[in-house]
């Protein structure tokens, strides 16, 4: 089988709008979370989030191009174009027909448009209008980000989105790794994007009880739950040998994916299900425990979460725990839902291809139920060989990536 | 002291959202002898606040344990709650 690479990577999101900004705010252990700012959250009984500040579509945009695409969708967009930029790859090139024809394109949301879809809700049950705007369905479909960025590069090969809720895009970029490395593509875009700020949806998360009064504190004795985020990432996948045949640099070397059901609880998470994903990662890979120097957490910051994977990291790694380093970025960036798979593989990415592992901001003090060494607060400078990337959804729907350093030596 | 007329509706309200028979639910009972999960607990936090028109805070909700606890912490809220407006008569 051939080898996968990532050789671009793109972002917006609360820590920066582009993957070098927001490695940086990760790096310098910068936490994006504020009080929440795009909609009125007087009658919401949390007021922090991580969200994407002074966002100016027609940044990005032409306003009439805008007009077609929910929040979402344009995030998915921006991140895919800063991927393919970094990657090199010209899919306006004289002989890029066939690679337009057969690039997939598979993307991660939970929500999708579903803000766009309040809105037109909002007109029919709140200002009793008998109709919703004609673009209310265009703008919310799940599936809006995947189709404008086949859109956007002329891409008419497999595209489609995933909806595991906070697996989402860690399922998408696990099936496109297997596509490229299968021979089913000979490149994907990949990733996932997502818009958490609108009043049903935020009214819907504080039912739930699981979102921080204060801020994200992941493996942290004093967490009280997650903070939520949005924004979009996106990677560049593709054959190690297609890649270096253009002169491209991979940033790291994408080598397994793991997946698997709880079968168990709704919402309740269970260790069973993240150990034998993260193990089958591994497998995947084939990778021995020893190998992995570093796991981006799914470390949301709830109670139950961050004891469970704690459980379940001990369950795969046994006495090589505590050589692992461990951390929750989305104490930093949030939880995207359906795009926090994707910002913590971007994270991963670049943790490999910098050597320079990212913290766990906002740590206070050591929860015993969470012996790990979380990187509490600073960024670390390690190079290590090989690192998982892990999400766990509620539904038990657990997703795990694999990436390793890649190393000009080892063509 | 424990209004008997709120524990008897706090129960009520657990019956009716765990789908359990009244007469198992005592004011004795533990959630976890109930049988009642976290995504229980919220469906029952959430009918109690409807019930009796109060918001319940999440870190003093992680607290509850068991029945007696739930109905003193809805007593409390209820008790607190500013008295009723009386109606105001239409202006003529």
């Amino acid at each position: 089988m051939p080898r996968v690479v990532v050789t671009g990577t793109g972002v917006i999101a609360a820590p920066g709008n582009t993957a070098a900004a927001f490695w940086q705010s990760l790096v310098a252990g910068a936490s994006a979370i504020r009080e929440i700012r795009s909609v009125d959250i007087t009658d919401i009984r949390f007021k922090n989030g991580a969200e994407v500040r002074d966002y100016n579509p027609d940044a990005y945009f032409d306003p009439a191009a805008s007009a077609l695409m929910d929040r979402f969708a344009q995030f998915a967009v921006i991140a895919a174009r800063e991927a393919v930029t970094q990657s090199g790859i010209d899919f306006n090139g004289p002989k890029s027909s066939a690679l337009r024809e057969t690039t997939a394109v598979i993307t991660g949301s939970s929500y999708g448009g579903r803000a766009a879809e309040e809105a037109g809700y909002f007109e029919l049950f709140g200002n009793h209008r008998t109709r919703v705007h004609p673009l209310t369905i265009p703008l919310s479909m799940s599936n809006a980000g995947a189709s404008h960025i086949c859109m956007q590069f002329g891409i008419e090969g497999p595209a489609y989105t995933v909806s595991t809720a906070c697996s989402s895009s860690t399922h998408a970029i696990g099936q496109a790794f297997h596509m490229v490395r299968s021979g089913a593509a000979p490149l994907a875009i990949a990733g996932g994007s997502e818009v958490t700020f609108f009043i049903g949806g935020l009214k819907a998360w504080e039912a739930m009880r699981v979102v921080a009064k204060d801020t994200c504190r992941p493996f942290s004795l004093e967490r009280s739950g997650l903070i939520l985020g949005e924004g979009g990432a996106m990677l560049v996948l593709e054959p190690l040998s297609s890649a270096l045949a253009r002169g491209a640099r991979p940033l790291a070397e994408i080598v397994g994916f793991g997946m698997s059901a709880d079968a168990s609880h709704i919402t309740q998470p269970i260790a069973t299900g993240p150990s034998r994903a993260m193990r089958l990662a591994l497998a995947d890979a084939g990778l021995a425990p020893e190998q992995i120097g570093y796991i981006n957490a799914h470390g949301t910051a709830t109670e139950a979460n961050d004891r469970i994977e704690t459980a379940a990291i001990r369950a795969v790694f046994g006495p090589h725990t505590d050589r692992l380093a461990v951390s929750s970025t989305k104490s930093m960036h949030g939880h995207a839902l359906g795009a926090t798979g994707a910002l913590e593989a971007v994270a991963s990415v670049l943790a490999l291809h910098h050597g320079v592992l990212p913290p766990t901001a906002n740590f206070l003090s050591p929860d015993p139920a969470c012996a790990l060494d979380v990187i509490p607060n600073h960024a670390r400078a390690l190079q290590v060989e090989a690192c998982l990337s892990n999400s766990f959804a509620f539904g038990g729907l657990n997703a795990v990536l694999a990436f390793k350093t890649w190393h000009p030596s080892q063509k | 002291m424990i209004d008997k007329s709120i524990q008897q509706r706090v129960l009520k309200v657990i019956a009716t959202s765990k789908r359990i028979p009244l007469e198992s639910v005592t004011a004795d009972s533990t959630l976890e002898s109930l049988g009642i999960d976290s995504l229980d607990r919220l469906n029952i936090l959430f009918d109690l606040e409807s019930e009796f028109d109060i918001q319940v805070d999440d870190e003093q909700a992680k607290q509850v344990t068991n029945i007696q606890q739930l109905v003193a912490g809805v007593q409390t809220l209820v008790e607190a709650k500013p008295p009723a407006k009386p109606a105001i008569s239409p202006a003529i």
